[in-house]
């Protein structure tokens, strides 16, 4: 199905739609506060897109020197030319060392290569241990945001879902209550563990180490008791040295959530004596999107998921309508990107109103990717024939005056005269949750002839 | 289907890499001393900070008081399982260096440990893997103290940065608070999966 119709179905269900839109305005909020309590904040927007910048454009040296100075410290390096390589990988290693249970802290990464069902497909045992995945995962659903993954989700329904999978009490549905439950049930796993998996946050060139940001915990207990600790990360993940992450790492956590900075910033540079620590480079799609002079620019970012909670579309249609791993601004671009027969709505699920610019700690332009891509989908021949038909018509009618005047014209009068049915009927989706403006009596065209007529008057 | 080895893949990822070719642009550079936010009182703003995402500081003169401190503390006090890494601050309960396998430390109710600086931007402690026997005891316990010279208070990351050595230690974080989550809901809830509760020890003489 496609953005509009799985969107519908959201909105549909009013009160949950006005909820959810509400639960990410506040974090969007938050976000706010921090922003404006940093002095230099546009600073440091504008440098870390410099760094991003100048990373791309030695990308290719950088993840060499990578390589060598993790492979210094003791970590193994793969290379994955797409999902199936990567899954290919990371299954080979957990077979290496016969490991049945597996450990995984959150990484966008392996749910773009869906990870999780190839390898219990291979009969491993996979737990996602972030809470919020968890919930997703005991669900059986994908997450509906990248930071956080059950924002679609009410406290009574992760309840039931605990209630069912993990024994807590009928009906109990505080958060407290619900997340000690989940501690517990996910410390037993934690320690039964064979071995941890991660994504990466960031990847130094410099030190040839990782830096993996959580504020549960989750991933340093996943990776710290088992032997086996596997990283995958997209290979746009390169910083060329430890002190751009002084940037970095003031950005993430403010742009995310509203913090001053995630509760656990942790440093790996090799493994734990005895144990092995392998790091997977994923390239699926990006090494094209690189060519691209448009949009190379989206593979900046951070995954901080601003965009999704400040974008007016994704907080009123939820992340699941976007049919992708990475919902939001910042998927409307990746995944069309890489599957545009499939995900050819996404460019349009946006009114262009540049918020997710605004707010995105790595200056990605958005809003103007986003009306990019959609002339390459048109391109490509790739829009429908309603959006492309309502377009014809506007095309028609802006470029003809008289045309346009004309029917501005039948507009304010109809819509200050005719009855309220006929104007909220079913084909004015404008209307549906609100009422239109008052229309003015004159036209702006109109009114600014009078006015000049005015002035002129008044100076004669 | 035949496997591609991984050698072939690192070399078309490589050339393809090569291929896209964007233009070229400086790094900018970054100095500690930048235009950076820095407070007037970095101890004020730290423990500030450290309140706000639900840890608490406490500033000693020495090792005896904050000893005496940490015994008032319900959670050290009821802990069965203690262990400390600085000595004459809280006790050990068990044999620390006996234990080979992480997995033992499950148990750890109250761990004192090490931090080497504090950050007053974001109250965040730099923490480092040859301070204890395992990585995972900053994890693990049910709560955690950390013990910092309270002289040790840099402004922002920045600072931060340019006196660590990164990659110096295979296992070396920052840690701010102790561990939450706001994932069901956006309720925020303090006790996720690591440290329920975190301490901070400013000692003047250590």
């Amino acid at each position: 199905m496609a953005h509009p119709a799985l969107a519908q179905a959201f909105v549909d269900n009013r009160e949950r739609a006005q909820w959810h839109d509400k639960a990410l305005w506040f974090v969007r909020e938050k976000r706010d506060r921090m922003a404006s309590s940093v002095p230099e904040w546009e600073l440091l927007r504008e440098t870390a897109s410099n760094i991003k910048r100048h990373t791309q454009s030695r990308m290719a040296e950088y993840l060499e020197q990578f390589e060598a100075n993790a492979t210094k410290n003791g970590i193994v390096v793969h290379w994955a030319a797409d999902a199936h390589e990567h899954n290919e990988i990371v299954l080979s290693i957990l077979r290496r060392h016969s490991v049945k249970r597996l450990v995984k802290s959150k990484s966008m990464l392996t749910e773009e290569c869906h990870l999780n069902p190839f390898l219990e497909e291979h009969g491993i045992d996979v737990v996602d241990s972030d809470l919020g995945e968890r919930i997703v995962q005991l669900r059986k659903e994908t997450p509906s945001h990248i930071v956080l993954p059950a924002i679609h989700i009410r406290k009574e329904e992760v309840g039931e879902c605990f209630h069912e999978h993990l024994g807590t009490e009928k009906g109990a549905s505080d958060p407290n209550y619900l997340t000690e439950a989940a501690r517990n049930h996910l410390r037993e796993r934690f320690c039964r563990a064979d071995a941890g998996l991660t994504g990466v946050n960031f990847a130094i060139a410099e030190t040839g180490g990782i830096v993996i940001c959580t504020n549960e915990g989750n991933a340093d207990l996943g990776v710290g008791l088992p032997k086996i600790h596997i990283a995958c990360m997209g290979m746009e993940k390169l910083l060329p040295r430890a002190k751009d992450l002084s940037v970095f790492l003031r950005l993430l956590a403010r742009s995310a959530t509203g913090q001053p900075v995630t509760t656990y910033s942790s440093h790996f540079h090799g493994p734990q004596p005895g144990c092995e620590m392998h790091v997977v480079i994923v390239d699926n799609g990006r090494s094209e999107i690189l060519k691209s002079p448009e949009f190379r620019r989206s593979l900046d970012c951070i995954r901080c998921g601003a965009c999704m909670n400040t974008c007016p579309v994704y907080r009123r249609s939820g992340g699941h309508s976007y049919e992708a791993t990475v919902p939001g601004p910042i998927g409307s671009i990746l995944t069309p990107l890489q599957t545009p027969e499939k995900h050819n709505t996404l460019p349009f699920a946006c009114t262009l109103c540049g918020s997710c610019t605004d707010v995105c700690p790595v200056k990605i332009d958005l809003h103007q990717q986003l009306f990019t891509l959609r002339e390459l989908l048109d391109n490509k021949r790739l829009i429908g024939t309603s959006k492309k038909l309502s377009m014809k018509v506007v095309s028609g009618v802006m470029s003809r005056t008289w045309l346009f005047n004309l029917l501005g014209g039948i507009a304010r009068a109809s819509l200050r005269f005719m009855p309220r049915f006929l104007i909220y009927n079913p084909l004015n989706a404008w209307g549906k949750q609100r009422d239109l403006p008052d229309a003015p009596k004159q036209s702006f065209r109109q009114q600014y002839a009078e006015r000049q007529k005015q002035k002129g008057g008044g100076k004669s | 289907m035949i496997a591609k080895a991984p050698k072939s893949s690192r070399e078309t990822i490589l050339a393809k890499i090569r291929a896209a070719l964007p233009q070229s642009a400086p790094l900018p550079e970054l100095e500690a001393t930048g235009p950076w936010q820095t407070f007037e009182d970095r101890e004020a703003r730290f423990s500030e900070v450290l309140k706000f995402v639900g840890g608490q500081t406490v500033h000693v003169k020495t090792v005896a008081e904050a000893d005496a401190h940490l015994r008032t503390l319900e959670p050290w006090a009821k802990g069965k399982v203690r262990c400390t890494m600085v000595p004459g601050l809280g006790d050990t309960t068990f044999d620390l260096k006996a234990i080979n396998d992480p997995h033992q430390l499950e148990n750890v109710d109250y761990a004192v440990l090490r931090g080497h600086f504090c950050v007053a931007e974001n109250g965040a402690i730099w923490v480092t893997d040859d301070t204890v026997h395992h990585r995972v005891l900053y994890f693990i316990p049910q709560h955690i103290s950390l013990v910092v010279p309270a002289s040790q208070i840099v402004n922002n990351m920045h600072e931060a940065y340019a006196r660590i050595r990164i990659g110096e230690h295979r296992f070396a974080g920052f840690i701010s608070g102790p561990s939450k989550t706001a994932d069901i809901e956006q309720s925020l809830v303090i006790g996720a999966h690591g440290a329920r509760s975190l301490t901070v020890y400013l000692i003047d003489e250590l």
